[in-house]
Protein backbone atom coordinates (compact mmCIF):
# COMPACT_ATOMS: atom_id res chain seq x y z
CA UNK A 1 0.00 0.00 0.00
CA UNK A 2 1.07 3.72 -0.24
CA UNK A 3 3.35 4.98 2.43
CA UNK A 4 1.90 8.50 4.41
CA UNK A 5 5.62 10.39 3.39
CA UNK A 6 4.38 9.38 -0.51
CA UNK A 7 1.59 11.90 -0.04
CA UNK A 8 3.19 14.26 1.93
CA UNK A 9 6.40 14.35 -0.57
CA UNK A 10 4.05 14.93 -3.81
CA UNK A 11 1.81 17.53 -1.89
CA UNK A 12 4.84 19.10 -1.05
CA UNK A 13 6.25 19.29 -4.60
CA UNK A 14 2.97 20.00 -5.82
CA UNK A 15 3.25 23.40 -3.31
CA UNK A 16 7.08 23.98 -4.18
CA UNK A 17 5.71 24.00 -8.17
CA UNK A 18 3.06 26.11 -7.49
CA UNK A 19 5.41 28.37 -5.76
CA UNK A 20 7.68 28.80 -8.65
CA UNK A 21 4.56 29.92 -10.49
CA UNK A 22 3.54 32.80 -8.55
CA UNK A 23 7.38 33.56 -8.79
CA UNK A 24 7.33 33.26 -12.49
CA UNK A 25 4.10 34.47 -13.11
CA UNK A 26 3.73 37.76 -11.60
CA UNK A 27 2.84 39.64 -14.89
CA UNK A 28 -0.09 37.18 -14.83
CA UNK A 29 -2.88 37.36 -12.76
CA UNK A 30 -5.00 34.50 -14.43
CA UNK A 31 -2.00 32.20 -14.04
CA UNK A 32 -1.60 33.49 -10.39
CA UNK A 33 -4.95 32.19 -9.47
CA UNK A 34 -4.37 28.96 -10.70
CA UNK A 35 -1.43 28.94 -9.13
CA UNK A 36 -3.38 29.41 -5.61
CA UNK A 37 -5.91 26.74 -6.63
CA UNK A 38 -3.10 24.34 -7.00
CA UNK A 39 -1.75 25.14 -3.68
CA UNK A 40 -4.84 24.65 -1.89
CA UNK A 41 -5.13 20.93 -3.93
CA UNK A 42 -1.68 20.22 -2.28
CA UNK A 43 -2.70 21.29 1.21
CA UNK A 44 -5.89 19.09 0.98
CA UNK A 45 -3.86 16.30 -0.57
CA UNK A 46 -2.31 16.32 2.58
CA UNK A 47 -5.70 16.28 4.70
CA UNK A 48 -6.64 13.24 2.54
CA UNK A 49 -3.55 12.05 3.32
CA UNK A 50 -3.17 12.08 7.02
CA UNK A 51 -7.33 11.20 7.46
CA UNK A 52 -6.54 7.69 5.82
CA UNK A 53 -3.27 7.49 8.24
CA UNK A 54 -5.45 8.57 11.31
CA UNK A 55 -8.05 6.91 10.15
CA UNK A 56 -10.19 10.31 11.13
CA UNK A 57 -12.65 11.51 9.04
CA UNK A 58 -12.53 15.12 10.37
CA UNK A 59 -9.66 15.81 7.72
CA UNK A 60 -11.70 15.48 5.18
CA UNK A 61 -14.39 17.13 6.45
CA UNK A 62 -12.17 20.39 6.65
CA UNK A 63 -11.21 19.46 3.27
CA UNK A 64 -14.68 19.87 2.34
CA UNK A 65 -14.57 23.40 3.75
CA UNK A 66 -11.50 24.09 2.11
CA UNK A 67 -13.56 23.41 -1.03
CA UNK A 68 -15.94 25.43 -0.51
CA UNK A 69 -13.86 28.65 0.62
CA UNK A 70 -11.46 28.00 -2.92
CA UNK A 71 -14.82 27.88 -4.76
CA UNK A 72 -15.79 31.09 -3.55
CA UNK A 73 -12.08 33.01 -3.69
CA UNK A 74 -12.04 31.86 -6.99
CA UNK A 75 -15.05 33.33 -7.94
CA UNK A 76 -15.01 36.70 -6.69
CA UNK A 77 -10.98 36.47 -8.20
CA UNK A 78 -12.65 36.10 -11.36
CA UNK A 79 -15.41 38.77 -10.69
CA UNK A 80 -13.01 41.45 -10.27
CA UNK A 81 -10.48 40.38 -12.61
CA UNK A 82 -13.37 41.12 -15.35
CA UNK A 83 -14.01 44.12 -13.69
CA UNK A 84 -10.44 45.02 -13.85
CA UNK A 85 -10.46 44.69 -17.39
CA UNK A 86 -13.60 45.90 -18.31
CA UNK A 87 -12.37 49.44 -16.66
CA UNK A 88 -8.56 49.26 -18.07
CA UNK A 89 -9.02 47.02 -21.04
CA UNK A 90 -6.17 45.32 -19.65
CA UNK A 91 -5.14 42.89 -16.67
CA UNK A 92 -1.48 43.87 -16.70
CA UNK A 93 -0.10 44.06 -13.31
CA UNK A 94 1.74 47.47 -14.41
CA UNK A 95 -1.36 48.87 -15.35
CA UNK A 96 -2.57 48.47 -11.71
CA UNK A 97 -0.85 51.24 -10.18
CA UNK A 98 -4.08 53.39 -9.45
CA UNK A 99 -3.55 53.46 -5.44
CA UNK A 100 0.18 54.33 -6.27
CA UNK A 101 1.11 51.51 -3.47
CA UNK B 1 5.02 -3.10 -5.99
CA UNK B 2 1.56 -3.51 -5.71
CA UNK B 3 -0.80 -2.08 -8.05
CA UNK B 4 -1.90 0.74 -5.63
CA UNK B 5 1.61 2.15 -5.59
CA UNK B 6 2.01 1.82 -9.03
CA UNK B 7 -1.09 3.98 -9.77
CA UNK B 8 -0.17 6.65 -7.32
CA UNK B 9 3.44 6.84 -9.07
CA UNK B 10 0.76 7.31 -12.15
CA UNK B 11 -1.42 9.29 -11.23
CA UNK B 12 1.06 11.94 -9.43
CA UNK B 13 3.74 11.66 -12.07
CA UNK B 14 1.03 13.24 -14.33
CA UNK B 15 0.10 15.59 -11.45
CA UNK B 16 3.21 16.96 -11.11
CA UNK B 17 4.24 17.38 -15.32
CA UNK B 18 0.29 18.80 -15.93
CA UNK B 19 0.74 21.37 -12.77
CA UNK B 20 4.34 22.00 -14.21
CA UNK B 21 3.24 22.95 -17.96
CA UNK B 22 0.09 25.18 -15.90
CA UNK B 23 2.67 27.41 -14.88
CA UNK B 24 4.96 27.45 -17.71
CA UNK B 25 2.59 27.34 -21.00
CA UNK B 26 2.11 30.62 -23.16
CA UNK B 27 -1.49 30.56 -23.59
CA UNK B 28 -3.75 30.60 -20.53
CA UNK B 29 -6.21 28.23 -22.05
CA UNK B 30 -4.35 25.70 -22.25
CA UNK B 31 -3.03 26.44 -18.86
CA UNK B 32 -6.77 26.47 -17.80
CA UNK B 33 -6.89 22.68 -19.57
CA UNK B 34 -3.82 21.29 -17.83
CA UNK B 35 -4.75 22.39 -14.46
CA UNK B 36 -8.33 20.25 -15.26
CA UNK B 37 -5.92 17.98 -15.55
CA UNK B 38 -3.96 17.97 -13.01
CA UNK B 39 -7.54 18.03 -11.08
CA UNK B 40 -8.62 14.95 -12.54
CA UNK B 41 -4.96 13.26 -11.01
CA UNK B 42 -5.83 14.32 -8.12
CA UNK B 43 -9.16 12.87 -7.72
CA UNK B 44 -7.55 9.53 -8.67
CA UNK B 45 -5.27 10.34 -5.68
CA UNK B 46 -8.06 10.54 -3.17
CA UNK B 47 -9.62 7.64 -4.40
CA UNK B 48 -6.52 5.57 -3.52
CA UNK B 49 -6.22 7.50 -0.27
CA UNK B 50 -10.44 5.92 0.43
CA UNK B 51 -11.40 9.59 0.31
CA UNK B 52 -13.95 8.48 -2.37
CA UNK B 53 -16.90 11.17 -1.39
CA UNK B 54 -14.16 14.35 -1.66
CA UNK B 55 -12.74 12.64 -4.93
CA UNK B 56 -16.31 13.07 -6.89
CA UNK B 57 -16.33 16.30 -5.15
CA UNK B 58 -13.25 17.54 -6.80
CA UNK B 59 -13.78 16.30 -10.09
CA UNK B 60 -17.77 17.82 -9.95
CA UNK B 61 -16.88 20.99 -8.16
CA UNK B 62 -13.72 22.07 -9.75
CA UNK B 63 -13.72 20.05 -12.98
CA UNK B 64 -17.33 21.09 -13.31
CA UNK B 65 -17.98 24.59 -11.88
CA UNK B 66 -14.38 26.65 -11.78
CA UNK B 67 -12.75 25.58 -14.46
CA UNK B 68 -15.56 25.92 -16.57
CA UNK B 69 -15.62 29.55 -14.82
CA UNK B 70 -11.64 30.23 -15.78
CA UNK B 71 -12.33 29.19 -18.89
CA UNK B 72 -14.87 31.35 -19.85
CA UNK B 73 -12.88 34.65 -17.98
CA UNK B 74 -10.34 33.67 -20.07
CA UNK B 75 -11.59 33.13 -23.22
CA UNK B 76 -13.34 36.51 -22.75
CA UNK B 77 -10.52 38.80 -22.04
CA UNK B 78 -8.16 39.74 -24.54
CA UNK B 79 -5.08 39.15 -22.92
CA UNK B 80 -1.83 40.93 -25.03
CA UNK B 81 0.48 37.79 -24.23
CA UNK B 82 4.20 39.22 -25.30
CA UNK B 83 3.23 41.86 -23.07
CA UNK B 84 2.29 39.43 -19.77
CA UNK B 85 5.39 37.08 -20.66
CA UNK B 86 7.83 39.71 -20.68
CA UNK B 87 10.79 38.60 -17.81
CA UNK B 88 9.46 35.47 -17.25
CA UNK B 89 12.04 33.01 -17.09
CA UNK B 90 14.23 35.80 -15.80
CA UNK B 91 12.57 35.10 -12.35
CA UNK B 92 13.59 31.41 -12.59
CA UNK B 93 16.82 31.03 -10.64
CA UNK B 94 15.13 32.88 -7.49
CA UNK B 95 11.64 30.79 -7.92
CA UNK B 96 13.72 27.46 -8.76
CA UNK B 97 16.23 27.84 -5.73
CA UNK B 98 12.91 28.87 -3.72
CA UNK B 99 11.15 26.38 -4.10
CA UNK B 100 13.81 23.54 -3.93
CA UNK B 101 14.56 24.72 -0.99
CA UNK B 102 10.78 24.50 0.69
CA UNK B 103 10.43 20.71 -0.92
CA UNK B 104 14.17 19.90 0.83
CA UNK B 105 13.10 21.54 4.30
CA UNK B 106 9.45 19.62 3.85
CA UNK B 107 11.40 16.52 2.65
CA UNK B 108 13.66 16.26 5.46
CA UNK B 109 11.35 17.22 8.00
CA UNK B 110 9.07 14.08 7.89
CA UNK B 111 11.17 11.62 5.29
CA UNK B 112 12.55 9.98 8.97
CA UNK B 113 9.81 10.69 10.89
CA UNK B 114 6.85 9.30 8.26
CA UNK B 115 9.06 6.98 6.53
CA UNK B 116 8.95 3.75 9.03
CA UNK B 117 5.39 3.95 10.00
CA UNK B 118 3.15 1.25 8.45
CA UNK B 119 0.94 2.02 5.62
CA UNK B 120 -2.87 1.83 7.25
CA UNK B 121 -4.60 -1.02 5.58
CA UNK B 122 -7.93 -0.77 3.70
CA UNK B 123 -11.21 0.64 5.82
CA UNK B 124 -13.84 -2.34 6.42
CA UNK B 125 -16.02 -3.89 3.79
CA UNK B 126 -19.08 -2.18 3.96
CA UNK B 127 -17.73 0.97 5.07
CA UNK B 128 -19.51 4.01 3.43
CA UNK B 129 -16.82 7.29 3.28
CA UNK B 130 -20.15 9.36 2.11
CA UNK B 131 -22.13 8.21 5.32
CA UNK B 132 -19.51 8.70 7.76
CA UNK B 133 -18.60 12.44 6.22
CA UNK B 134 -22.38 12.92 6.45
CA UNK B 135 -22.99 11.68 9.66
CA UNK B 136 -20.04 13.82 11.27
CA UNK B 137 -20.70 16.66 8.79
CA UNK B 138 -24.55 17.11 9.79
CA UNK B 139 -24.11 16.57 13.56
CA UNK B 140 -20.45 18.09 14.68
CA UNK B 141 -20.26 20.44 12.30
CA UNK B 142 -23.47 21.27 11.65
CA UNK B 143 -22.55 24.87 12.48
CA UNK B 144 -19.72 25.65 10.18
CA UNK B 145 -21.78 23.68 7.40
CA UNK B 146 -24.27 26.21 7.60
CA UNK B 147 -21.59 28.95 7.60
CA UNK B 148 -19.87 27.19 4.41
CA UNK B 149 -23.12 27.75 3.09
CA UNK B 150 -22.93 31.73 4.15
CA UNK B 151 -19.69 31.69 2.74
CA UNK B 152 -20.77 30.58 -1.02
CA UNK B 153 -24.19 32.73 -0.64
CA UNK B 154 -21.54 35.81 -0.20
CA UNK B 155 -19.89 35.06 -3.02
CA UNK B 156 -22.84 34.84 -5.55
CA UNK B 157 -23.41 38.49 -3.87
CA UNK B 158 -20.47 39.66 -4.57
CA UNK B 159 -19.14 38.20 -7.93
CA UNK B 160 -22.48 39.66 -9.06
CA UNK B 161 -22.27 43.08 -7.40
CA UNK B 162 -18.79 43.00 -9.07
CA UNK B 163 -19.91 42.26 -12.68
CA UNK B 164 -23.38 43.32 -13.24
CA UNK B 165 -23.58 46.96 -15.21
CA UNK B 166 -26.77 48.80 -16.07
CA UNK B 167 -27.13 49.73 -18.91
CA UNK B 168 -29.13 52.62 -20.56
CA UNK B 169 -30.99 50.73 -23.81
CA UNK B 170 -32.25 47.56 -21.86
CA UNK B 171 -35.81 47.99 -20.89
CA UNK B 172 -36.38 47.16 -17.01
CA UNK B 173 -39.65 46.25 -15.79
CA UNK B 174 -41.10 48.98 -12.95
CA UNK B 175 -42.45 46.65 -9.89
CA UNK B 176 -43.97 49.56 -8.68
CA UNK B 177 -45.92 50.32 -11.51
CA UNK B 178 -46.92 46.40 -12.15
CA UNK B 179 -48.48 46.09 -9.07
CA UNK B 180 -50.44 49.88 -8.89
CA UNK B 181 -52.14 48.68 -12.00
CA UNK B 182 -55.80 47.97 -11.83
CA UNK B 183 -58.09 45.88 -14.49
CA UNK B 184 -60.53 48.41 -14.70
CA UNK B 185 -57.98 51.11 -15.73
CA UNK B 186 -56.76 48.63 -18.80
CA UNK B 187 -59.73 46.65 -19.65
CA UNK B 188 -62.90 47.55 -21.41
CA UNK B 189 -65.67 45.68 -21.73
CA UNK B 190 -68.06 46.62 -24.92
CA UNK B 191 -71.38 45.41 -25.65
CA UNK B 192 -71.75 44.26 -29.11
CA UNK B 193 -75.26 43.04 -30.87
CA UNK B 194 -74.46 39.84 -32.19
CA UNK B 195 -75.03 39.29 -36.02
CA UNK B 196 -77.71 37.41 -36.90
CA UNK B 197 -77.65 37.30 -40.84
CA UNK B 198 -74.56 36.62 -42.94
CA UNK B 199 -74.92 38.53 -46.35
CA UNK B 200 -73.69 35.69 -48.58
CA UNK B 201 -72.13 37.43 -51.08
CA UNK B 202 -71.64 35.79 -54.67
CA UNK B 203 -68.27 34.67 -56.11
CA UNK B 204 -67.04 37.08 -58.56
CA UNK B 205 -64.17 35.29 -59.64
CA UNK B 206 -65.72 32.19 -60.20
CA UNK B 207 -68.24 33.62 -62.50
CA UNK B 208 -65.59 34.57 -64.91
Amino acid sequence: MIPLNHYLFLSAVLFAVSVIGIFMNRKNLIVLLMAIELMLLAVNMNFVAFSRDLHDINGQVFVFFILTVAAAESAIGLAILVALFRNLRSIHVDDLDTLKG
Amino acid sequence: MDFPLLLFYVFGTVLIASSLLVITVRNPVHAALFLVLAFVNASGLWLLAYAEFLAITLVLVYVGAVMVLFLFVVMMLDVNLDRIREGFWRNLPLAGAVGALMVIEMAALFWRAAGSAPAPGAPAPGFSNSRALGSVMYTDYVFPFELAAVVLLVAIVAAIALTLRHRKETKYQDAATQLSARPRDRLKIVNLPSETQVPVQAPQEAAK
